[in-house]
């Protein structure tokens, strides 16, 4: 049965424009729920580039990426906002209370009086690796996410790739698939050290079958893998396999938000510099995923369409409501909501 | 200095580069089809060029990293590179670059 979460903001999208959009509707009052395609908060800069240093963030000489997203988590905790991961908003439709009615590949429905597209590039979707034909396999015993760990149970599982996805998985399928084989295109990883020794480990005791090398194609009929053919340094190989997972990681894709009837100029949503508001009155869109004359996509553009587009969402939120501009440095008020005065 | 980028519909263009910027940079800057979307952290392989087979040699090699990525592309050829990676300088002027399907926006 369809979950119903009634609430004041939906943001769409967790990358640290969408964590500052907490808040600054925060200390406004306004209560929010977050939606994001990966497993944790972030977006780009804990998918694409945690560990890289970030030089242009005011006040932070130097920040990593996921050094960024944890200071935001932190900052952003008095107003406990609602995370809901791994999940895809399919549809945005306005009620006619005014209302907006989300719906999402998770079966939940949210009633918000506002929206925020905090999407940044777009939704994160597995890369598909470069092998010929693998869509005919796909679904059915090509996997590019473990939904039900059960579906691995007693198979003979190919991993492909050379991240923490990969390594994870082959730690965490090992103990229940019939066998497993781990490939990638060469010996060293870019994963957790601990993991890549537990993998080790495994392989050193004949549990699993490290091979370094590439997949050269596929073998299996109507979609039903029987095996994973290889291009090695020492020349083919074949691997008998009813179930891959290649870990290539993702790409962004504009995805849902195009059918949503919002004006668009180049696959971006084409706001006011105002309120940062879409053409729908009551969908704001800010960070990289907006366009207006001028734009530049840094996060701290986003950060001050964050600042600007809550003072419009308030009065969408509490109609007639009177807003008193104030500075946290000297507001009790604000201190208080902040948990420190 | 110049680099000479051909698109993917086959255009072939000028650009105009500068000493230490990245070849991204500069195919992004003149407006050319290039996606580009972790910035040039050499995160994703949505700047992914293939090198005239004469300027490839002249070139760096590149990074663990940046091969790994370049293997996640469907359309990877022996001179590819990413773009993000190229660092221009003088010796580069006229380098010669294809803009591949993988970096197109759309």
């Amino acid at each position: 049965m369809s979950e119903l979460i009634e609430t004041d903001v939906v943001i769409i999208g967790a990358g640290p424009v969408g964590l500052f959009a907490v808040f600054e509707l925060g200390l406004l009052d306004i209560k929010c729920h977050l939606i994001d395609i990966l497993d944790r908060p972030g977006g780009q800069c804990a998918e694409l580039y945690p560990e890289k240093p970030i030089y242009d963030i005011p006040g932070f000489p130097v920040v990593t990426g996921q050094g960024l997203v944890d200071n935001l988590m932190q900052q952003i905790a008095p107003f406990s906002p609602e995370f809901h991961f791994s999940r895809i908003v399919n549809s945005v439709e306005k009620q006619e209370d005014g209302r907006f009615k989300l719906t999402t590949d998770a079966d939940e429905t949210f009633l918000c009086k506002a929206v925020v597209i905090a999407a940044g590039g777009g939704s994160f979707q597995p890369k598909r690796p470069p092998v010929a034909r693998i869509e005919a396999y796909e679904g059915k015993s090509v996997f590019y996410a473990v939904r039900k760990m059960d579906d691995f149970r007693d198979q003979d599982v190919v991993i492909v790739g050379g991240g923490d996805s990969a390594l994870d998985w082959t730690l965490n399928l090992q103990p229940i698939a019939r066998s497993l084989t781990l490939v990638h295109r060469r010996p060293e990883f870019k994963a957790a050290p601990a993991s890549v020794n537990k993998m080790q480990e495994l392989a050193a005791a004949g549990k699993i079958n490290f091979l370094t090398g590439q997949v050269s194609h596929l073998e299996g009929d109507n979609g039903q893998l029987t095996a994973v053919h290889l291009s090695m340094a020492s020349g083919e190989a074949m691997v008998h396999a009813t179930r891959m997972l290649p870990f290539f990681g993702l790409t962004m894709k504009l995805g849902p938000v195009a059918d949503w009837g919002l004006e668009l100029n180049d696959n971006l949503i084409s706001v006011d510099t105002e309120k940062f508001e879409s053409s729908v009155p009551g969908i704001f869109a800010i960070g990289d995923i907006n366009h207006y004359p001028g734009k530049l996509k840094l996060i701290l553009s986003g950060f001050h369409e964050a600042a600007l587009m809550a003072q419009a969402a308030k009065a969408i939120v509490s109609p007639g409501e009177r807003v008193v501009f104030q500075y946290t440095t000297s507001s009790t008020k604000l201190q208080k909501k902040l948990g420190v005065a | 200095m110049k680099i000479v980028v051909t698109d993917q519909a086959g255009e072939v263009h000028e650009l105009e580069g500068l000493d230490g910027w990245r070849a991204m940079e500069v195919i992004r800057d003149w407006g050319l089809n290039i996606k580009a979307e972790c910035g040039g952290a050499c995160s994703c392989a949505t700047c992914h060029v293939w090198v005239e087979e004469a300027w490839y040699g002249k070139l760096p090699a590149a990074s663990d990293d940046e091969e790994d990525l370049i293997y996640s592309t469907l359309d990877q050829k022996p001179t590819s590179r990413l773009s993000c990676q190229i660092l221009l300088s003088e010796e580069l002027d006229g380098l010669q670059l294809t803009l591949t399907p993988s970096a197109a926006q759309t």
